[in-house]
């Protein structure tokens, strides 16, 4: 990629969707959905298939005719306008290039609607080319070119009209892991320079957490979390967010509230917290959910210290990924993932040492909804 | 033991293949026999004289053979218009619904079909006799069109099937209007699949004959109706000489479909 393409910081439109409800066939798919997208934004809408997250991509563009509700772009409602009077443009996942146009006519499609000559074309669309690293390919059938390039094409064709807002659905969900690696990074990159807002959607989290500035959890037609990767990575805002997020192990946890100080029971194991920590913690029957990198293993007899949990379990399951070995171990009723260095035979019993302020604790009542 | 097998198949294949040669060449080398053949009786087995003095009667600028392929072919280019005029637009309709209604509309067209044509057509003849259009090109063209528009809907709803939606979205995503995205990317990329149900429709309308002499004799004759004449006449020459000329068409056709329609639209024929 050149730099030579005139950076066009702040291009970017602003986006506010207020109360929008989206319905296939008398299903409701989006109930309501409230988010505001800033200019030059770059915001991933993440969420596992069937959660709606390429239902609101689609109704931003326009594809999916609106219930109720707004989407406002630059203080005009867009939610009744048809595609085209909406100033957005896409990259689609199946990338949706003419295969009976060259590369030069599918960039320049949309600048020939606008009425540019050839002449204007051609220097748009061979700008296009050099900054996409695709100089020279502009008679080529599209058809004939490679995934990555396709993808690249794509994005040309949807760069080429000078987008405030650019919508992403799945774009890299085609391409091969190394591929998909680089585009990654040039889309972010693309979209810093000329300062566009992006609304990216991705069954990946790995992939919405390195590109996007803010994630958007959608669960079942809802929003379930909305921040910062970090936030949502460490300070998950529900069971859903929590599990989604990679703490797949769950531990059950009954919680009793004392005298400036909390009790833990789990099993056979207890632990007592106090202070801030323990302030947020609720009442009676709970689900502690964590990551494989929390619990470490520790002698089956091991005295709980400080604010770690330790239960006691019997090793289940053993694998070797590299470096370290992957156990599953039996406490508590459940089966939890440990990583240690040492070869440990199966069967043996082992203490899970678990500290308390890396887990992420929701009540049984709403945890159940999503477990 | 495996030289013999293996030579036992090769004259079971090459059986095979003579009889099937025999019953796909074989009705085509008597027609051929019979458009050069200036006399034949029997009790021989080939003709006696030959000579091309059939040929020249048909070719002949005056003859009937050339004024009623003129007819034919005329007839057979206005179907096509009528019946792509209609198959475009219903074929995309019906590739872009939603069921019922496209079983609904499928049904529709298909339902010409479900009755014996003869039924039909001196229905038709009545009804246009009634309106005063008996016998004139257009009500010719009129049957033609309503019997090739079951097969050109058809087709046209396969090939519009098997554009992908969001080739069109796109389309429309970057800022051209329904009508634009159209014309610029759904029919081009439908059009291999159109072109093909309106060649169809040219060759039915060419072969036609049913509904011909009941609405367009004896004002209006195509070549189906002329080779009628001249077989029902006894002169087996004109009807062979008029059997080749038709077979041209078809045998293009096939070299077309071959070459320019991609499997993908075939198998939406009918789906």
């Amino acid at each position: 990629m050149q730099p030579e393409t005139q950076a066009r910081a702040g291009s970017g439109a602003a986006i506010g969707v207020r109360g929008l409800k989206v319905a296939y066939g008398g299903t409701r798919v989006l109930h309501g959905i409230d988010l505001d997208f800033t200019p030059g934004s770059f915001t991933a809408l993440l969420g596992s298939s069937g959660c709606g997250k390429t239902t609101l991509l689609r109704s931003l563009s326009g594809f999916v005719p609106v219930e109720d509700g707004s989407i406002v772009v630059g203080g005009r409602d867009v939610a009744g306008l048809p595609p085209e009077k909406r100033g957005m443009a896409m990259v689609f996942q199946s990338y949706a290039l003419w295969p009976h146009m060259t590369v030069l006519q599918n960039i320049g499609y949309g600048l020939k609607l606008r009425g540019k000559s050839r002449a204007e074309i051609a220097a748009k669309v061979g700008e296009m080319l050099s900054f996409l690293g695709l100089s020279g390919y502009e008679d080529r059938k599209v058809t004939a070119l490679s995934g990555g390039q396709r993808q690249r094409v794509a994005l040309g064709r949807a760069l080429a009209i000078d987008p405030g807002i650019l919508l992403l659905d799945e774009p890299l969900s085609n391409l091969d892991a190394k591929i998909r690696m680089v585009m990654r990074h040039e889309i972010r990159a693309i979209q810093q320079r000329l300062g566009l807002t992006a609304v990216h959607v991705t069954h990946d989290r790995e992939e919405a957490m390195t590109m996007a500035d803010r994630l958007v959890i959608m669960q079942a037609g809802h929003i379930a979390q909305v921040g910062t990767p970090e936030e949502v990575y460490d300070r998950p805002a529900s069971a859903f967010v929590a599990n989604f997020m990679g703490a797949e192990n769950v531990l059950p946890l009954s919680i009793q509230r004392g005298e400036g100080q909390v009790s833990i029971a789990t099993g056979d194991a207890h632990a007592t917290l106090a202070g801030e920590a323990a302030a947020a913690l609720p009442n009676g029957e709970a689900l502690a959910y964590f990551r494989d990198d929390v619990a470490s293993l520790d002698a089956h007899d091991a005295v709980a210290a400080g604010v770690d949990l330790v239960v006691p379990g019997t090793i289940a399951a053993r694998a070797y990924p590299g470096g370290i070995y992957r156990y599953k171990v039996e406490a508590a009723g459940r089966q939890i993932t440990v990583d240690d260095v040492a070869r440990h035979e199966l069967g043996t019993k082992v203490g899970l040492r678990i500290p308390l302020q890396r887990l992420h604790i929701f009540p049984a009542t709403e945890a159940g909804i999503a477990a | 033991m495996i030289r013999v097998a293996s030579g036992l198949r090769m004259v079971l294949a090459a059986f095979a293949l003579a009889a099937f040669a025999f019953f796909l060449i074989g009705p085509l080398v008597n027609l051929a026999l019979w458009s050069v053949a200036e006399r034949w009786y029997t009790p021989y087995k080939l003709p006696v004289v030959y000579g091309t003095r059939y040929w020249e009667q048909v070719f002949r600028p005056t003859g009937d053979a050339m004024a009623s392929l003129a007819t034919s072919v005329w007839i057979a280019v206005l179907t096509v218009l009528v019946a792509l005029a209609l198959s475009i637009p219903a074929g995309y309709a019906l590739a872009r619904l939603k069921l019922p209604a496209r079983a609904f509309f499928m049904v529709l067209f298909l339902l010409p079909q479900a009755f014996p044509s003869v039924a039909i057509y001196i229905n038709v003849a009545r009804v246009f006799y009634n309106i005063g259009i008996n016998g004139t090109v257009f009500a010719v063209v009129l049957v033609h069109a309503a019997h090739g528009l079951v097969y050109s809907v058809w087709i046209a709803a396969a090939a519009f099937a098997a554009v992908d939606k969001d080739l069109e979205l796109a389309a429309r995503n970057i800022g051209a209007s329904p009508l634009k995205a159209f014309f610029t990317v759904t029919l081009p990329l439908a059009a291999p699949g159109i072109i093909a149900s309106g060649i169809f429709v040219f060759l039915e309308s060419l072969d036609e004959f049913t509904g011909t002499f009941f609405v367009g004799v004896p004002q209006v004759t195509t070549l189906p109706l002329l080779l009628y004449n001249a077989a029902m006449g006894g002169n087996y020459q004109v009807a062979s000489i008029t059997a080749l000329i038709l077979l041209v068409p078809s045998v293009l056709f096939m070299l077309f479909i071959e070459r320019f329609l991609r499997a993908d639209v075939l198998a939406k024929v009918g789906a």
